[in-house]
């Protein structure tokens, strides 16, 4: 006992006058670094540029990766700005005999359109060993046997690295593994449409991957619609006109990918010891990583070769004041290190932010009242607790739809009959989504006009948004027609209080969706009350994300719920949705509703290859006009993200298009320490009464143990 | 012993093929092929053809458990199952479905995973025994109720109670450890606190319950008796001779776990963000990573058959009159 209260009592001594904080998860010597924190909750699946297609991947791709053009990252509406490219390429549109036609000519003249690229000249690979040469000019790691990798764990122990400048040639190369077999990249099929040629390539690495299972150069295999033209300078064809093409441009599956790297990655001893392109990205980026345990810990690193980038001199009005111009022309990135550690539940990374260790936080449904009180206006706004740490809050509506809808397939809701439209109609009313918004997502979301969200050309805000169907504009705006005009529909539909009027039976819809937790059946009941309201029998199907699936490919279910977000900020990313030769049954589209008007499809496949301008807006409306008379999608909503910063943060504003943004933030890391020592001063006593109950609690039965061996 | 062990090893083969089996037709039940390559290729713009191609390519184009288009013994050999279960037998694990070396994945996984078991273990069975020992001491007294009592209530709640109890004490309200997280070396020590006090708090209700009952038992045997009638100590009695008999049950519960130490603790990891096995697994069943899923459970049921051979092992280390 006592040699126990003495090593207890050193351990406090030592604790005692320790400076740093105890609970601090980082080493105490990062204090002062000009690192950003951060944490990911799943590990990323894909690193390689061809294969990552999902938002948590491309927090890491966006940083490493550089395709030739990138958003602004303060202007709005988003616009595409050269990121490698020395400008933005204006393209050039043949016909059927190769002739060159004006860009407002007739789009069913248009055969191809030419992009052509040129890259700045002197970029240069991050270091790394796919590029180190022997004294004789040899790639140095590109033929290694069992003794060179004896002692290779990770990349970081080759204990050479070399680099290279970024030529056209790297762009190409990248074009071409979209259509690798091994690669199973997720556009390769979208982009056998466009891209000339890519489809034949596909074929043709599929037949030589199968005969030689090495390694296949892709230089060697040519790729019609793709060619160098120079050093600096590449030009894709591509089938008709698609000027949505330009912001596929500026994803990571079109940034640089060097032959050299794949080359190094192929070897099968690096397989083996999982270093892969998938795990280990090369490219020309601000950042690169150098740490990649994605079990515990993901490391970016400035990338020393970074060649010059200045933060945007031009923003919105209100940025200047905000702080966002301070460092207008400043070189880019601020940041030497960001660390995001894995954190797989909500309360230690909510917890961790608030003690500081981490810069920047979302907040999840069970800390929303502890962060943000919505006022009875439904403004949002940091409580006084959050406010005195210096927390900022910053909200976005996402370029995001989630919708329920019918399958427009089904013998009773779907389809285009008067009766069939009318009861979906009258259910679009019924269910009341800002009520829903409101009970299950703390306020964060806007119901649902149409399919276009903010953000996306073509969306209209006030009066000239609204659903006429579902709303009326009243005050200055929008609510929520009566049930009454929901019952009076379903009558004229034929279903007076829900019942055929023909039969008598009761109108059942089956509802079919995914989601565990005791939070879906509280959605649940709160959906079948909405339609008690009609007094509609609602049958809930839940099933698991595959079965789901299933039912959507076959075409099987009644009415469902999905959602999706934006590739690229173009109202044609939304509308396609509804297209009907995209239809997800039979078709495997993204129409998951399966919705056909040829009106409706008439006016899309103009509006599509338009640029945005007043007649594109008049489509667009029109469209919308039927996709509210046809009800398809009968209520939805789009997101708020609620984002919570730190004082110490500068430079944050939210992009939904751009992931390559940390480049552009900063971090006062002397505030940070200071606010960190502040916040976490260790609490001893605790300690205290917790060994005074143990001593009040051993002294009895010590007590009572002496008396018995006494015999008393 | 030789021929003991060597009979054991043999009969844990069919059991072993049994749990491959199980394993096999339970993941297939819940996941065709095709749910698998949707859910590696991701969720937008996935072709039939890409789809098609990277089942062929992860070797799950062929039929699942018997091929009627091949001959002979092809019939079961040309099949997913046969395929995907003959390596294991030689702890090649393969690759799993992102492309990643699963036994690559466990070597280095296993680590932190048994930087937490191992602690807990040790810590936990000292203080159980210890505890449980004071208990039997104090046997019919108040402080034996109280102590029945307080283990039962301590049994009764769940394990994550404790483990956001924990963080929310430890680490928000006192600032004493990090909430969560995970280092290599010695800076792992302060991410390894918190785990191992909840593990050993959550542990110890049905643990000192456990020793309680086996000491008890041995405290009404005759040489118990005679010991004290000796004239030893109650104290001697306790440690020389109630716990030296008491032992064989307490192996039969201690050395059956310690091989599947490897495998981590599913909530544990998962709360404290430590890299271990049981976060790999959980993970791979959230993906639909059938590769190591059955890595895992089979795995898991070496390591199971181990143990118990470990156990019979050991009785005749502490039991002189028991021979294998």
């Amino acid at each position: 006992m006592i040699v126990f209260s003495r090593l207890i009592l050193v351990f406090l001594l030592f604790v005692g006058c320790s400076n740093t904080a105890l609970n601090n998860p980082y080493p105490p010597e990062e204090n002062s670094l000009n690192v950003l924190y951060s944490s990911f909750s799943e590990r990323p699946k894909h690193l390689d540029p061809a294969r990552s297609y999902a938002s948590n991947e491309a927090t890491f791709t966006a940083q490493i990766y550089e395709p030739p053009f990138q958003y602004h990252y303060l202007k709005r509406p988003y616009e595409l700005i050269p990121l490698t490219a020395k400008k933005m390429p204006s393209p050039v549109y043949l016909d059927a005999s190769g002739m060159v036609i004006e860009e407002d000519g007739p789009v069913s003249d248009v055969a191809w359109s030419l992009y052509e690229i040129q890259i700045t000249p002197g970029i240069q690979y991050q270091p790394h060993p796919a590029f180190a040469k022997t004294a004789a000019g040899l790639s140095r790691y590109h033929k290694l046997d069992a003794i060179d990798l004896d002692d290779i764990r990770r990349l970081s122990d080759f204990k050479e690295t070399g680099s290279r400048e970024l030529i056209a040639e790297d762009y190409v190369y990248q074009i071409k593994r979209l259509a690798h077999p091994k690669i199973h990249s997720p556009i390769f099929g979208l982009m056998s449409q466009y891209i000339v040629g890519l489809g034949a390539l596909g074929k043709t690495l599929k037949k030589s991957a199968s005969e030689d299972k090495g390694f296949l150069d892709l230089r060697e295999f040519p790729l019609e619609g793709v060619e160098v033209i120079d050093r600096y300078t590449y030009r894709i064809k591509v089938k008709g006109k698609y000027p949505q093409f330009l912001y596929w441009l500026a994803m990571p599956f079109f940034a640089p990918l060097p032959h050299e790297a794949d080359r190094f990655y192929a070897q099968p001893g690096l397989i083996e010891k999982n270093i892969t392109l998938d795990w280990y990205p090369v490219g020309t980026g601000p950042y690169m990583l150098t740490v990649n345990n994605p079990n515990r810990q993901m490391v970016l690193e400035k990338n020393p070769n970074f060649h010059p980038e200045v933060y945007p001199t031009e923003g919105m009005p209100g940025d200047a004041e905000a702080g966002l111009l301070d460092d207008a022309g400043a070189t880019l990135p601020f940041i030497e290190k960001i660390i995001f550690s894995l954190e797989k539940e909500g309360i230690p990374i909510w917890n961790k932010f608030l003690q500081g260790f981490y810069d920047g936080s979302g907040i999840s449904s069970d800390s929303f009242d502890q962060a943000v009180q919505v006022s009875a206006g439904g403004d949002a706004a940091l409580t006084d607790e959050m406010k005195a740490q210096g927390i900022r809050l910053l909200t976005s509506t996402a370029t995001t739809t989630f919708y329920m809808a019918f399958n427009m397939l089904d013998s009773v809701v779907g389809g285009d009959s008067v009766s069939a439209r009318l009861i979906r109609q009258a259910i679009g009313i019924a269910i009341d989504q800002e009520e829903s918004i409101a009970i299950f997502r703390n306020g964060r979301g806007i119901a649902m006009q149409g399919p276009l969200p903010p953000g996306i050309f073509g969306y209209l805000e006030g009066e000239a948004g609204i659903n006429p169907y579902v709303y009326d504009w009243v005050d200055g705006k929008a609510k929520r027609k009566s049930i009454a005009v929901a019952r009076k529909l379903l009558a004229e539909a034929g279903y007076p209080n829900g019942r055929d009027k023909k039969t008598g039976k009761p109108l059942i819809i089956h509802f079919d969706t995914t989601g565990t937790g005791p939070a879906v059946k509280a959605n649940f009941d709160w959906m079948r009350k909405q339609f008690e309201k009609l007094q509609i029998q609602l049958v809930v199907r839940n099933t698991d994300y595959n079965r789901f699936q299933d039912k959507m490919l076959k075409g099987s279910a009644q009415m469902f719920q999905w959602g999706w977000n934006a590739d690229y900020p173009d109202p044609e990313n939304f509308l396609f949705l509804l297209y009907g030769p995209n239809a997800k049954a039979g078709k495997n589209g993204e129409n998951a509703a399966n919705y056909a008007n040829p009106r409706f499809d008439a006016l899309f496949e103009e509006m599509k290859n338009m640029g945005n301008s007043p007649r594109r807006q008049k489509i667009i409306n029109e469209m919308v006009e039927i996709f509210r008379h046809d009800v398809p999608w009968v209520s939805g909503f789009h997101p708020k993200q609620f984002a919570l910063y730190h004082a110490w943060q500068g430079n944050v504003k939210p992009n939904l298009m751009a992931n390559n943004t940390l480049k552009y933030k900063k971090v006062d890391s002397l505030l940070r320490s200071k606010k960190r020592a502040e916040w976490n001063k260790p609490r001893w006593w605790p300690l205290a009464v917790i060994v005074a109950l143990f001593v009040a609690g051993t002294v009895p039965a010590v007590m009572s143990y002496r008396k018995k061996e006494r015999g008393i | 012993m030789i021929s003991y062990i060597i009979r054991r090893s043999l009969y844990a083969i069919p059991i072993l093929i049994g749990v491959n089996l199980l394993t096999f037709l339970l993941f297939f039940v819940v996941n065709t092929p095709d749910d698998m390559a949707r859910l590696q290729l991701g969720m937008k713009r996935v072709t039939p053809e890409a789809i098609e191609k990277w089942k062929a390519d992860h070797g799950y184009d062929k039929p699942i458990a018997f091929n009627a288009q091949a001959e002979g013994f092809g019939k079961l050999t040309q099949t997913v199952f046969f395929e995907k279960s003959l390596r294991l037998f030689v702890f090649d694990f393969g690759f799993a479905d992102d492309g990643r070396n699963i036994g690559s994945d466990i070597r280095e996984r296993m680590w932190p995973s048994l930087a937490i078991a191992i602690p807990s273990l040790i810590v936990g069975l000292f203080v159980n025994i210890t505890v449980a020992m004071i208990i039997a001491f104090f046997r019919a007294t108040y402080i034996d109720t109280w102590a029945v009592i307080i283990a039962v209530a301590m049994m009764s709640i769940s394990s994550l109670f404790y483990i956001i109890g924990g963080q929310f004490l430890f680490s928000k309200m006192f600032r004493l450890v990090p909430i969560s997280g995970y280092d290599t070396g010695l800076d792992a020590v302060k991410f390894l606190i918190l785990p191992v006090i909840v593990g050993l708090v959550g542990g110890i209700g049905s643990g000192t319950r456990w020793y309680r009952s086996i000491f008890l038992e041995e405290i009404g045997k005759d040489y118990v008796r005679t010991a004290r009638a000796k004239g030893l100590s109650e104290l001697s009695v306790l440690f020389s001779h109630v716990l030296r008999n008491a032992l064989v049950p307490i192996l039969t519960g201690v050395v059956v776990v310690i091989p599947l130490l490897f495998m981590g603790s599913l909530i544990t990891e998962s709360f404290f963000s430590i890299p271990g096995l049981g976060s790999y697994t959980i993970d791979a069943i959230n993906s639909q990573d059938f590769s190591i899923v059955r890595a895992m459970v089979f795995l898991g049921s070496v390591l199971y058959i181990l143990g118990l051979i470990l156990t019979d092992i050991s009785y005749t280390w502490v039991d002189p009159r028991v021979r294998l």
